[in-house]
């Protein structure tokens, strides 16, 4: 019964964190940027003022339309329910595998394309056939990087996966360094960064995420960039426990998932740091070089699981 | 309890669907009783056919009987047992939803330029020759039923015969159905040639050599395959399931693909007797080739029903790579792990049944409506067909296999499969497997992508064409079928436990191992292999879902305030008011992937510059690499061969005369 409740207070502390590492992201690129911006907590103001402004729905939306930020962010946070933030033993993790996680991530994907195709605009067409053109190539990459560490781990639960990750000396494998790699790259064009999108663009030739919400107004543009901001948080909580798993709790004792989230936080600041970096330092790709970029993902993924195969079976 | 009754209420269930052919003979002038009468003895035959197929499944019987019909050496031998009832089940139950889908259907063929009692004949035949195919149990009465399958579905597609195209896409089919028959043929040829008598249960234990072995599987696995439309044998669906009536489209692609696979398990797992790795990787190759190539195909179709009948090719992909997983660790001897495969295969054949029924239902309704085969007339059908969109809904999310409906328990069994490929021990097999699970994720993904497109474009927006947007809900009857079966998807979703451990007893019957631990840890947790490697509890998934729903919705959901949803038009750029053509249309949302992959289609794009006032002309034609390379050098091959043959036929009758005197002289001299 810890587990659950405990399960439960992790994943609300997830999704409140969420908007503050959209924020600290965004701050920093400003920073670096030499301009004046926002502060990091300026998401939570703009999500509570959307969820007060009135909704103007488009006279063609039908109901897909009005369930669609519903379902991508209830689907979102239970996909964060699954993940091991601060400790692994959540008994969540034993609901749903890595597969699912992708399965949940794919079935937001799938209505928040079928929104933008809803209202019977342009722009909105246009954001869902770029986006599942973009993961349609991304989530194979994805899949190939999660089974390498599902197969290092021989398991393809979460908890066990890092836990095993955590608990084993630290080697180089080959395997795990090209699937991070290859998983970093995806999380970049799954999360509708720079240099496959860009989250502060609004000029029509570029968009992609934005394409496909902009018709949505008050509380459910709020979901819907609630939900994209949980989506950037968890991919962030992904490669941090993969690729530096030290420090998440293995037991559910206060002091040591006080350390996890002491950790976990650290870790996803400098994380935040690293993105604004890169997206400072590169430009937005055009739309048809994109499959080169995950091509490469596709092909690094690929060659971490050959070589788990190859060299590291015993 | 009678001791043969799963075998009893099959055999009356294949007697009601031969009566149901009947109907016509005595109703021919009362079309509407004909109708009536003939669906409901279908729906009849269905019940009690999914009922034995369930009882037959559940029970762990195999029962048996000889009937003293046919030649007097030969009889025929009727045997139903776990497998069989599988299938039996999925053909029966199909087959109901079809029987209550079909009557208002067909409705408006009643007083057309075809007679109503031909579709009814040919369905009750067809289904009766499906059922006989899984009752069959020597290889005699196998052929025999197969062949009634092929045939009265060739008169099924070629029921609108006006149509030169149909005409066409008829004899394609029936040509490769002929063709592929005579291999299935040749590959029973071979074991009768080692076994004493035409029956399985002596074919079964046939000595056969590694090499007689080899060519027996190939001949059965292009035989099956032909039927079951693997590439690059496929090109007959895309044809034939488009031009038949929908609910047969939604019984040859849903049903009949899977008594195909039926007859390659059958011969393969329990005929064959022996297993060789190499074959395994070749049925894995093979049906990774046709997903992939299959939803990609799908995804450049703009008629509604031609890129179902891809994705058929698709789902056939998927149950071929979980098959040759199987066979690749049942010949290496990890049972465990062929039957969790094994297992895949089947629980895919299942839900594809469900849900590619549930979609060509859906189809139909779509065509019976608006009159469009073209997705790109369609548009904003929700609105005016809110039940069939639902249920659409529901099979998109199926079919591109996400949580929690059913489509995706099986594609997490194939990858629990195929994540077990370090136990090979082996780098060559052990890299087959890993790029194999790729392509399904690639597959997968795609299909995502293709059933976006088909919902956006059929059902969302706004309407393309007159005739859509005046297109009204369809019958009760076809809503019902379709609730139903949507339903079915998503209770197929979310129990995947009882019916994981109901499939296991064939997974025991053919390998000799089940899954053990697969309800280890109680129903509500699906473990295949244990609890530490992988654990999925669907019906928590829903819950967990439903309640972070709730939650959310209540704490937006202005309940005091004054927030009311204020409607507007949409945003138009400030350009004056927004018309449907100015929509995403279905080609143009799939140009980005048409243009990353290619090299896959031969895309024959054209534009025409405008003149005499009028504007320029763009015309987009995608056409299928395997017909191009494969078929058209074929049929040029055997036109030109015709004609040097039509050499002998000089049109003279001494001519013709002397050919049948030296036939005999030379028959003469080769017996005497």
């Amino acid at each position: 019964m810890t587990g659950w409740i405990f399960a439960l207070l992790q994943t609300l502390c997830v999704v409140l964190f969420a908007p503050f590492m959209a924020g600290w992201v965004k701050w920093l690129k400003c920073k670096l940027q030499n301009r004046q911006g926002p502060p990091p907590w300026q998401p939570y103001r703009d999500l509570l003022r959307l969820s007060r402004k009135q909704v103007v729905l488009a006279e063609s939306a039908s109901p897909i339309f009005r369930v669609a930020p519903y379902i991508v962010f209830s689907v979102t946070v239970v996909a964060a329910s699954i993940v091991p933030v601060f400790s692994v033993q959540i008994p969540t993790a034993a609901l749903a595998d890595v597969i699912v996680l992708v399965g949940f991530l794919a079935l937001t994907r799938f209505f928040l394309s079928l929104a933008g195709m809803d209202v019977g605009t342009a722009f909105g067409g246009m954001g869902s056939s770029r986006e599942v053109t973009i993961s349609s190539l991304a989530e194979p990459a994805l899949l190939m990087a999660f089974f390498t560490l599902a197969m290092n781990a021989s398991s393809t639960n979460l908890s066990t996966v890092i836990a095993h990750l955590a608990q084993s000396h630290f080697v180089l494998y080959p395997s795990l360094i090209f699937s991070s790699m290859g998983f970093i790259l995806v999380a970049l064009a799954e999360t509708g960064r720079i240099p496959i999108d860009n989250p502060a663009t609004h000029l029509e030739l570029t968009m992609i995420h934005e394409a496909m919400i902009l018709e949505y107004s008050g509380r459910h543009l709020a979901l819907m960039e609630w939900a994209a901001m949980l989506k950037l948080t968890l991919y962030a909580v992904l490669i941090a426990n993969f690729i530096v798993p030290w420090g998440v709790a293995m037991t559910l004792e206060p002091g040591a998932i006080a350390f996890g989230v002491y950790s976990i936080t650290c870790k996803l600041l400098v994380l935040g740091y690293f993105l604004a970096i890169a997206e400072t330092a590169q430009a937005k790709m055009r739309l048809f070089r994109a499959p080169h970029f995950l091509g490469l993902a596709f092909i690094l993924s690929l060659l971490g699981m050959m070589s788990h195969i190859v060299l590291e079976v015993r | 309890m009678d001791s043969n009754m799963s075998l009893t209420l099959a055999q009356s269930a294949i007697f009601v669907s031969f009566l149901s052919a009947t109907v016509p003979l005595f109703f021919y002038r009362q079309p509407y009783l004909l109708v009536r009468i003939s669906f409901l003895l279908l729906g009849l035959s269905g019940l009690a056919s999914a009922w034995a197929g369930a009882r037959a499944l559940l029970t762990n019987q195999a029962e048996q009987i000889v009937l003293p019909i046919g030649l007097p050496w030969l009889h025929i031998f009727l045997r139903i047992d776990p497998l069989s009832g599988f299938f039996f089940f999925i053909v029966g139950f199909v087959t109901c939803t079809a029987a209550c889908y079909g009557p208002t259907y067909i409705r408006e063929h009643i007083g057309g330029p075809h007679p109503i009692g031909t579709l009814t004949l040919f369905t009750g035949l067809f289904v009766c020759g499906m059922l006989l195919v899984l009752l069959a149990a020597d290889a005699f009465s196998f052929m025999i039923a197969w062949e009634i399958m092929s045939v009265a579905s060739y008169f099924l597609v070629a029921y609108q015969h006006d149509k030169a195209e149909n005409r066409s896409a008829a004899f394609l089919y029936l040509l490769m159905a002929v063709v592929g028959g005579a291999f299935i043929l040749l590959a029973y040829g071979v074991l009768a040639a080692f076994s004493d008598s035409f029956s399985f249960a002596s074919m079964a234990t046939a000595q056969l050599s590694p090499t007689w072995a080899t060519i027996a599987f190939l001949l059965a696995f292009i035989g099956f395959g032909m039927k079951a439309g693997i590439v690059p044998l496929h090109v007959w669906l895309p044809q034939a399931h488009p031009v038949a009536p929908s609910h047969i489209s939604a019984l040859m692609s849903g049903v009949m693909l899977k008594v195909a696979i039926y007859g390659f398990i059958r011969f393969v797992y329990d005929l064959l007797g022996v297993m060789h790795w190499q074959w395994g990787v070749l049925v894995l190759l093979i049906g990774a080739a046709s997903a992939v190539l299959g939803v990609l195909y799908a995804l450049m179709q703009h008629d509604l029903k031609r890129l179902l009948a891809y994705h058929s090719v698709e789902n056939i992909g998927i149950i071929y790579i979980g098959l040759g997983i199987s066979m690749i660790f049942h010949a290496t001897g990890h049972m465990e792990v062929a039957a969790l495969a094994l297992i895949a295969a089947l629980y895919h054949c299942l839900n594809h049944a469900l849900f590619k029924s549930l979609l060509f239902f859906g189809a139909g309704a779509v065509l019976q409506q608006s009159h469009q085969h073209d997705m790109e007339k369609m548009g904003g059908l929700i609105k005016k067909m809110p039940v069939t969109a639902v249920c659409f809904l529901v099979g998109c999310i199926s079919i591109s296999a996400l949580p929690p409906f059913n489509g995706f328990v099986s594609e997490w069994l194939t990858y629990q499969a195929a994540l077990q490929g370090p136990i090979l021990r082996s780098g060559i097999l052990g890299a087959m497997l890993p790029v194999a699970s790729a392509m399904l994720a690639l597959t997968g993904a795609l299909a995502t992508a293709c059933f976006v497109k088909v919902y956006g474009v059929v059902f969302l927006g706004l309407p393309r064409s007159p005739q859509v947007a005046e297109a009204q809900e369809a019958s009760f009857g076809m809503q019902f079928a379709q609730v139903i079966l949507a339903l079915c998807c998503l209770i197929f979703g979310i129990f995947p436990t009882w019916t994981v451990s109901a499939i296991n007893v064939i997974a025991e019957n053919l390998i000799g191992t089940g899954l053990s631990k697969a309800a280890g840890d109680g129903w509500l947790w699906l473990t295949p292999i244990g609890k530490q490697t992988a654990s999925y509890g669907a019906l928590a998934i829903l819950f967990g879902l439903l309640a972070s729903w709730l939650i959310v919705y209540f704490f937006l959901h202005p309940l005091r305030r004054d927030n009311r949803i204020r409607i507007g038009p949409a945003w138009d750029c400030g350009f004056g008011p927004l018309t449907p053509r100015m929509q995403y249309t279905a080609s143009s949302f799939a140009m980005p992937i048409r243009r990353i992959f290619s090299y896959v289609w031969f895309i024959d794009e054209k534009v025409e510059p405008g003149h005499h006032g009028k504007g320029p002309r763009y015309s987009l034609k995608i056409h299928d690499w395997a017909w191009l390379v494969i078929y058209v050098p074929i049929g040029k091959l055997i036109l030109h061969l015709a004609k040097r043959a039509s050499l002998l036929q000089g049109g003279n009758l001494r001519v013709y005369l002397s050919y049948s005197f030296f036939t005999l002289l030379f028959l003469l001299w080769v017996i005497v």
